[in-house]
């Protein structure tokens, strides 16, 4: 089972390869919005993305409220070992 | 009970024969459509990647409009008009129930007695078109089709939505449809999803909107929209390549319904096009046009020497309904 560092870090080059944020800005406390300039849409790549790599689903309802890197990070782990 | 029927004999190949459009006089810039929502020009080209749109002034009707586009589709065939055997306009925003505005174009470009109906399958309209003129062509319904998608979108807009203000607008194009040596429109990748039924759609029906003396307005569901235009579209996308046994090395253009910038170039990413392949961005100057932003996006491809004859072009119409159609054709 990946550790929560390493989800963070495949999470980061998602952010990096669909919002061009550089990985090293994509820490757990960062919001998408306010911090990272992932709007709505990109987050719905960002989204779709990650269900393919960490191969979970992220549900639309869910996804309004993975608010920073720290909620999606956890929200994957979650998802995985359940 | 003895009779028997005769079948009916088409071409064995079909190709696009001419292309036209028309596009509104007036250019509509972001800093008009700002003066009756919040929002910034910046906003609204991250978003959409729309700069400027055009919307039809009163003289340029849906039935104008198509006309114009078909006269070019027609002069570009040489295909001569009274050998048009069948009118199909797509549209959503002829605003009579009945009768069909296809019949007044089937006149009005020298078709006059032309089979002709018009087809609801708003963005997705235009490849419907397509592909029913193919078949009609193939099936020996008609030896010419002229397929028309038009719109009148900026009809239908809530002016002060500030999600949806900035998307819509005006235009048409339009296709003539016939026989060919060799296939030039590829087998086409079509269907519904009708439980999406609600994430675009005209805000009223027509008796509520009487009922509430409000004029009816267009909503969407931006988010779930994207994703599955981006995501399902894409597969469908890959499938008409597959049936029309295309590969990304042969294809020349991608022309995506022009829904929005980011669809397109998340579905650009999604398809992991190469390099070579010029993608219509004609949303930018156009805004979504519907059923008429296929054909409107590869004349101006044309116009400006991006596209030319021969050219294998990949099609994709999206939209309400949900409905969508893919197939391939070949530039004419």
């Amino acid at each position: 089972m990946a550790s929560t560092e390493e989800i963070r870090s495949s999470l980061a080059e998602i952010v990096n390869e669909i919002a061009g944020i550089p990985v090293e800005d994509v820490q757990l406390d960062k919001s998408f919005t306010d911090d990272l300039d992932v709007d709505s849409l990109s987050m719905v790549e960002v989204v779709v993305a990650a269900e393919e790599k960490f191969t979970v689903k992220i549900p639309d309802d869910e996804v309004k409220n993975l608010k920073t890197v720290g909620d999606a990070v956890a929200f994957i782990e979650r998802a995985q070992n359940g | 009970m003895t009779g028997t029927i005769n079948t009916s004999t088409g071409a064995a190949n079909t190709a696009v024969l001419g292309i036209g459009s028309y596009r509104p006089r007036t250019v509509v810039p972001n800093s008009v459509i700002l003066e009756q929502i919040e929002s910034s020009d910046e906003w609204i080209q991250t978003r959409s990647g729309i700069k400027e749109r055009r919307w039809a002034e009163d003289d340029e009707t849906v039935l104008m409009m198509s006309v114009e586009a078909a006269k070019q589709a027609l002069a570009d065939s040489g295909v001569d008009p009274a050998q048009i055997g069948c009118v199909i306009v797509s549209t959503v925003t002829h605003l009579y129930q009945t009768p069909a505005i296809a019949t007044r174009v089937a006149v009005e470009v020298g078709a006059p007695t032309a089979a002709a109906f018009d087809v609801s399958a708003a963005c997705a309209g235009f490849c419907y078109g397509i592909a029913m003129a193919s078949d009609l062509v193939r099936g020996g319904s008609a030896k010419y089709v002229l397929a028309i998608g038009v719109e009148r979108l900026s009809d239908l807009t809530d002016r002060t939505d500030r999600s949806t203000a900035f998307i819509f607008a005006d235009g048409a194009g339009a296709a003539v449809v016939g026989p060919s040596d060799e296939q030039g429109i590829g087998p086409v990748v079509w269907g519904s999803d009708g439980t999406q039924y609600e994430l675009i759609s005209q805000k009223e029906n027509w008796q509520e909107a009487v009922d509430s003396n409000n004029w009816p307005h267009l909503r969407m569901d931006g988010n779930p929209v994207f994703r599955w235009a981006v995501y399902e579209m894409a597969k469908t996308a890959q499938q008409a390549l597959d049936v029309a046994g295309v590969t990304l090395d042969q294809l020349d253009l991608f022309v995506p319904h022009q829904a929005n910038m980011r669809i397109t170039d998340a579905m650009h990413r999604a398809l992991k096009l190469p390099g070579h392949i010029k993608v219509a961005r004609d949303i930018e100057r156009q805004g979504n046009t519907s059923a008429a932003s296929i054909p409107l996006a590869i004349t101006a491809m044309r116009d400006s020497g991006e596209a030319k004859s021969g050219d294998l072009a990949l099609i994709i119409g999206f939209g309400a309904g949900l409905v969508y159609a893919a197939q391939v054709i070949r530039l004419p």
